[in-house]
């Protein structure tokens, strides 16, 4: 089996990758939002569910951004070992994220930290922000999952003994008090364990990725209940929902550390995925 | 209780406003935030006069996302940004000139006060930027496009704008400081 695809068809496969998920939600989180609408008691809550349910169909329906922060670019990419490309993958995905931008449109978010002198085509230097895996196999699989800035900016991380293992839920209850409204809630809350500094921001990252519909026991049932106690709600103004999913990802780590990230997602979870090679050649 | 309101509002319009009402908005409302906020003050400071006026007016803080066609500009997207960002500028805003209403999202700190008697916090709900564009009808005007798209001042017309939630109103009631107390006290006794 040929793993071969065109540069051109790659670059309009991506785009239309990111078109598919800036204009519609995987299927587990708008129903993680209807049955939330419908447990939802809190009039206020309720009106705003009905809210974010409406804008997803009139989303979907004239392919336009559900929220106009369309995110800062992010690509989960698994590459097959027997995958050959026959091009530059990174430079094709940064080409199709200018493609995509114009064409959307997308809003043009991306930045240099210091000047903050916008590049205007939602590239720049390390964005997008693409994560390589190799695993075995002749496919690649790449996820796109542009993150809005609301909900990041409230994502934390803390570096704690390890022996405070017991801490960890009052950090990210902590950290889901501080954020209130601000990352438009209800949101998935991505909890990565142990790796180091960086692995368990990734980790928390990847965990929103997970389906949320999933059983759930042990530590993330614990946190899940223990947030929507809260009474935060969506968008902060009250109500039982305020955390949609709770994911845990855990790695090893060092005997000496024990490094706890918090990444929260607003309710727009967007991701969706495309696979290259082998059987495959659509999202 | 649900209100239809259309701009410029008057004080009487939002007197009898309770936070947790519903409200829909009919009319100009300009959109405004970091950079907007500091320019407004700034030229306040030197005694300059606006380009545009805020007697009355509804303040969206929105950073639109905007696409320019053959007849004009267009609204693709348009949902609202957080709110409390906009915290500390607001105040002198709000003394400086009669703004009436101020569309947001997740609430902002430190604001009740200056509302007090004279304007009204709405609540519209994050991210519901496909929504938020269909009832936008017209770009009226841009102002201080050098902002970039978001910082832009955009003039829109709008009809029936929301659902909106009054979340701060102008005897003082603050929804989201009321829910963020009640969260604080769980987590202390979760904790």
């Amino acid at each position: 089996m040929s793993t071969k695809i065109s540069r051109e068809s790659f670059i309009r496969s991506i785009a239309d990758l990111l078109r598919k998920t800036e204009t519609e939600l995987p299927d587990d989180v708008v129903n993680a939002i209807r049955k939330a609408e419908a447990a939802e008691e809190n009039q206020v809550a309720k009106f705003q569910l009905r809210a974010i349910l409406k804008n997803l169909e009139i989303a979907k329906k004239h392919r336009v951004p559900m929220c106009q922060d369309t995110g800062i670019m992010i690509f989960f990419a698994e590459i097959g070992s027997e995958f050959q490309p026959g091009f530059d993958l990174e430079a094709a995905i940064r080409e199709a994220v200018i493609l995509a931008t114009a064409e959307i449109p997308l809003r043009p978010n991306a930045v240099d930290p210091l000047t903050r002198k916008n590049s205007g085509n939602n590239t720049g230097v390390g964005i997008p922000d693409i994560h390589w895996k190799i695993v075995p196999g002749n496919q690649l699989k790449i996820t796109a999952a542009p993150k809005g800035a609301g909900s990041e900016n409230m994502s934390s991380l803390r570096m704690f003994n390890p022996t405070e293992t017991g801490s960890i839920k009052n950090f990210v209850l902590e950290t889901i008090v501080n954020a209130g409204g601000m990352p438009c809630p209800p949101l998935t809350i991505g909890i990565g364990i142990g790796g180091s500094f960086d692995a368990a921001a990734r980790l928390a990252k990847e965990s929103l990725l997970e389906p949320l519909d999933a059983p759930i026991e042990g530590l993330e049932r614990e946190i899940f209940e223990a947030v929507n106690a809260l009474g935060i709600g969506c968008m902060g103004l009250g109500g039982s929902t305020t955390a949609l999913a709770v994911r845990v990802k855990k790695a090893h780590c060092h005997t000496a550390s024990l490094p706890v990230a918090v990444n929260i997602q607003c309710w727009a979870n967007r991701h969706a995925s495309v696979v290259f090679g082998g059987m495959s050649n659509g999202i | 209780m649900e209100y239809n309101l259309k701009t410029p509002l008057k004080k009487e319009d939002i007197e009898k406003l309770n936070a947790g009402d519903i409200v829909y908005i009919s009319g100009e409302i300009l959109t405004a935030r970091d950079e907007a906020h500091a320019r407004i003050l700034e030229m306040g400071d030197n005694k300059e006069a606006l380009p545009f006026s805020l007697e009355g007016a509804v303040i969206y803080h929105c950073g639109p996302l905007m696409q320019q066609t053959e007849n004009g500009w267009k609204v693709v997207s348009a949902g609202p940004t957080t709110s409390g960002r906009m915290s500390k500028m607001t105040p002198p805003l709000l003394k400086a000139h009669n703004v009436r209403a101020i569309i947001g999202k997740g609430g902002m700190k430190g604001v009740a006060d200056a509302l007090k008697n004279g304007s009204v916090y709405l609540a519209y709900t994050g991210g519901c930027a496909a929504l938020a564009a269909e009832l936008i009808k017209e770009v009226k005007a841009v102002y201080w496009l050098d902002l970039g798209m978001p910082e832009a001042v955009w003039v829109l017309r709008v009809e029936k704008f929301g659902p909106l939630i009054v979340g701060i109103d102008v005897k003082g009631k603050d929804i989201f400081a009321e829910v963020r107390e009640k969260a604080q006290k769980q987590l202390e006794k979760q904790g």
